[in-house]
């Protein structure tokens, strides 16, 4: 047990520890990673490409962000709960279904996350899944259009953090709540949280062909906070670990009072365990409401579907499937080793790292050899399932990822450094500072079987002086360490946009080869596609007026139109005519209550302007798109409400 | 006799391959086109080397006013073409038969050479008569409109064969497989006429 005041000497000895890094941190940069030998591992030549993809949570900016490594070159910014004006997403009118919840259009949500789909537990490159953690939602985004294809709200959570990891086999992506709540939410006394309140975790499955997600059912798990997770691999495939604090069931001023238990647990749930069970019909159906949102490639449209029950299971009624494992410190990272055997729990309060093993896990189990329960959940004792602690030396570790060679490294928040040390021995091998602060950390393929362990990024909290400033707010910055020797080497800084939490990567093949450079008009199936310029056509339906408008270099068909009037809603249905890679062409009217579109070729997007003035007004290309951009523009005579102009249209008459 | 019918019949036969493979390609690469833009010329149409080439080769040309590419309904040689090609085909295996069974001496191997030699002079002449056409028969109000230094206006056709750097473009243009075919084949008739010729003075 800790007192205020230990925590108060900790938090003493916390700062001391940032200062002193700090000022080792600047010195050794500016020798290390000035030496030519560095410079040329991360050097990719004009024209060259990066060996790896690395895919960065943007944290609040709700997008995840495409980098190579390692050059640390971004490629594109993919806006995944966030609306985003350069390509419309959360804009146009095809895309606005996909940010819809039970809360209504919600804009904006912060991604944790990112974890590539697997097969046998390693990365096979179809998809990449994401956590909103605000508004709980899961996403996934299709690795051959880099688009976000689907999202389905999580019902019954809250800060849905301990999410969106993956099963080896993309069985199920699963999403935990960071906060418990009330479940179903009600009006009651913050209070009487204790007992009363409860920690939802959804395993959604992932249909195998489409990538389809469903919520298969819920765990309503005792009110602590589930933290980070991880899946069990090999051997312990058909488990799941999460991380837990705040086992104190605290409400208010969490930072000491979820601090009091020296121990918290990482909860091993058996997943097989309750889908076999809720397969036989066992579990309860609860009314709910939550969004499922769905893009369609070959419309081009989204759709969002409320769903309005849920399957909930209460761990009391499987027994046998979930257990808690004693981990000191309110461990924050839950990560497992590509074996499957160990189950790393770094208490972010603590010096040391925590190793459960599996198979002893699984022995004490076997013994039902417990040290009591929580809310008739067994916890194992602690020396039964322990298989080693780190002695780090360092302070705050959070997340740790593997190479594939028996190693593993573990971020320190506080003493802001990389620590790698051997499984099994459980012996520190090497430490390097990083600059500064780190939170997560990425070994390609780190998370599987098969880590892909050449490079190792850390995503650091805390940017300070490492690049040029730019006022009080700036971006966070990542390192790119070489750990293919025995030292870990820091080669490069690169900003990030957002804030990284976590990330995933993988060898680019895996991926290069299926990227889509087209849409094909010939499979465009959105309602409101023309296949030909000829087809170019606007439709009066009331004062909805809809333009059937096509792009090809350099001219809108049609480019003149009359007849709009004050009050009308004026839907521009754009499809872009080109089909060569990277020509897309823009569209954004004056006085638009809205973002531009960008149309990408054999695509068809859709563009809301409601005319609020009287008189002829232009339209543009908003992307570079020929020698004769400049002149792909357009006019439209906008009458007074009451006008008898009819409507026409045309290009070049 | 026999090796060299052998020979006319495969040489005949090998003109087979001009309905497969293409005749002849242009390639258009530039700075910004990485992957090349290319025309595979059929004895019976021109395709895109990939998919959208030809659509993509058009919307280029419009900027200086090409004509754009001849669908194969346009142009009467893809219809002409193939019945020369098949027929030649057939009158060489005929040819390359009766040879084998002594019938007629390789001076007709000679012959089929010589006449499908005249017959691919006036299909290369032909050709580049479209090609002249195609890159100097410029719409008047094409948006781009350059003159060479001499002021006479800039023409676009690409080369029968070889390199030509057409404004930002370097164009190739080489024979393909279904060209190396006939070219194969063809010398595999005149070598036919020669050994016959020889072992018919031999056994003479």
């Amino acid at each position: 047990m800790k007192t205020l005041i230990k925590i108060n000497s900790l938090l003493i000895a916390f700062l001391t520890l940032i200062t002193i890094s700090c000022n080792q941190g600047g010195g050794e940069s500016s020798n290390g990673a000035l030496s030519s030998n560095i410079a040329e591992k991360v050097y990719v030549a004009p024209g060259e490409r990066d060996a790896q993809y690395a895919f960065l949570s943007g944290g609040y900016s709700g997008n995840l962000t495409v980098y190579g490594l390692p050059s640390g070159r971004m490629f594109k910014e993919i806006p995944v709960f966030s609306q985003f004006p350069t390509s419309g997403y959360g804009y146009s009118e095809e895309t606005k279904p996909m940010l819809n919840t039970s809360f209504g259009f919600i804009p904006w949500d912060d991604l944790h996350h990112p974890d590539i789909s697997q097969t046998n537990g390693e990365l096979d490159g179809r998809w990449i899944f994401a956590n909103g953690n605000n508004t709980p939602r899961i996403a996934r985004i299709s690795l051959s259009t880099f688009e976000t294809e689907e999202i389905i709200e999580v019902p019954n959570s809250a800060g849905n953090h301990s999410s969106s990891f993956i099963t080896e086999n993309t069985e199920y992506v699963v999403a935990g709540t960071r906060f418990s709540v009330p479940v179903p939410q009600r009006d009651m006394p913050i209070k009487e949280y204790k007992s009363n309140f409860k920690g939802a975790l959804t395993f959604i499955a992932v249909e195998p062909e489409h990538g389809h997600l469903d919520i298969k059912f819920q765990l309503l798990m005792p009110g602590f906070n589930y933290d980070l997770s991880h899946p069990g691999r090999g051997k312990s495939h058909g488990w799941f670990f999460f991380s837990t604090y705040n086992t104190e069931e605290s409400n208010t001023l969490l930072e000491v009072n979820a601090s009091q238990n020296d121990k918290d647990f990482i909860a091993a749930v058996n997943w097989k365990k309750i889908e076999e069970y809720v397969n036989n019909g066992g579990g309860t159906k609860m009314p709910t409401n939550y969004a499922h949102n769905v893009y369609d490639e070959s419309t081009h449209t989204a759709t969002s579907t409320m769903k309005k029950e849920v399957l909930t299971v209460n761990p009391s009624e499987i027994p046998g499937a979930i257990y808690f494992l004693p981990t000191p410190k309110s461990p924050h990272g839950c990560d497992v080793d590509p074996s499957g055997q160990y189950i790393i729990g770094a208490g972010k309060l603590s010096a040391d790292i925590t190793v459960h093993s599996f198979d002893k896990m699984i022995a004490a189990i076997e013994a039902e050899n417990f040290d009591g329960d929580a809310y008739g959940i067994p916890i194992i004792k602690y020396e039964d399932v322990v298989a080693g602690t780190v002695q780090s030396g360092g302070l705050g570790p959070l997340h740790t990822e593997f190479d594939g060679r028996g190693n593993a490294y573990t971020t320190f928040f506080i003493s802001s450094e990389v620590v790698k040390w051997k499984l099994g021995t459980w012996e520190v091998v090497d430490r390097q500072p990083t600059f500064y602060s780190v939170g997560h950390l990425m070994i390609p393929g780190g998370n599987s079987r098969k880590p892909h362990g050449k490079y190792l990024v850390a995503m650091n909290k805390i940017t300070k002086d490492r690049y040029l400033p730019t006022g009080p707010e700036m971006e966070h910055s990542a390192q790119i360490y070489d750990i293919s020797g025995e030292k870990m080497q820091l080669l490069y800084d690169f900003p990030t946009h957002g804030e990284p939490h976590y990330a995933a990567g993988c060898d680019a093949d895996l991926i290069m080869n299926n990227s889509k450079k087209i849409y094909r008009i010939d499979e465009n199936m959105h309602p409101y596609a023309i296949k030909s310029p000829a087809e170019g056509k606007v439709v009066r339906e009331g004062n909805e007026v809809h333009i059937y408008m096509s792009t090809i270099r350099s001219h809108f068909t049609p480019d003149n139109i009359e007849g709009i009037k004050v009050g009308d809603k004026v839907y521009f249905h754009i499809t872009n005519h080109e089909q060569d890679f990277d020509v897309p062409h823009g569209f954004s009217m004056i006085g638009q209550g809205t973002s531009e579109i960008l149309v990408m070729p054999g695509q068809t997007k859709t563009s809301l302007w409601e005319p609020k003035k009287v008189g002829v007004w232009p339209f543009y290309c908003t992307d570079f798109c020929s020698a004769l951009h400049q002149e792909m523009q357009g006019y439209i005579r906008v009458s007074p409400a009451n006008s008898n102009i009819e409507l026409s249209w045309s290009l070049d008459e | 006799m026999k090796k060299a019918s052998i020979l006319m019949i495969i040489g005949s036969a090998l003109l087979l391959g001009l309905f497969i493979f293409p005749l002849w390609n242009i390639r258009l690469g530039a700075p910004q086109y990485p992957d090349p833009l290319g025309i595979n010329i059929h004895i019976n149409g021109l395709q895109g080397e990939s998919e959208f080439d030809i659509q993509n080769i058009d919307g280029l040309n419009h900027y200086i006013g090409m004509k754009t590419l001849p669908k194969p309904d346009d142009m009467w040689e893809f219809s002409v073409f193939p019945k020369v090609v098949l027929s030649m085909v057939v009158i060489g295996i005929l040819i390359g038969s009766l040879g084998f069974f002594g019938k007629i001496s390789s001076i007709w191997f000679l012959l089929w050479f010589v006449v499908m030699g005249i017959l691919g002079a006036l299909g290369v002449y032909d050709f580049n008569l479209w090609l002249v056409d195609y890159g100097t028969d410029l719409n008047p109000n094409a948006i781009l409109k350059l003159v060479n230094p001499d002021g006479s206006p800039m023409k676009y056709n690409p080369p029968l064969i070889g390199h030509k750097k057409l404004l930002n473009f370097d164009a190739f243009s080489y024979p393909r497989l279904g060209g190396i075919f006939l070219g194969i084949g063809m010398l595999l008739s005149l070598t036919g006429y020669f050994i016959g010729r020889k072992t018919t003075v031999n056994s003479n």
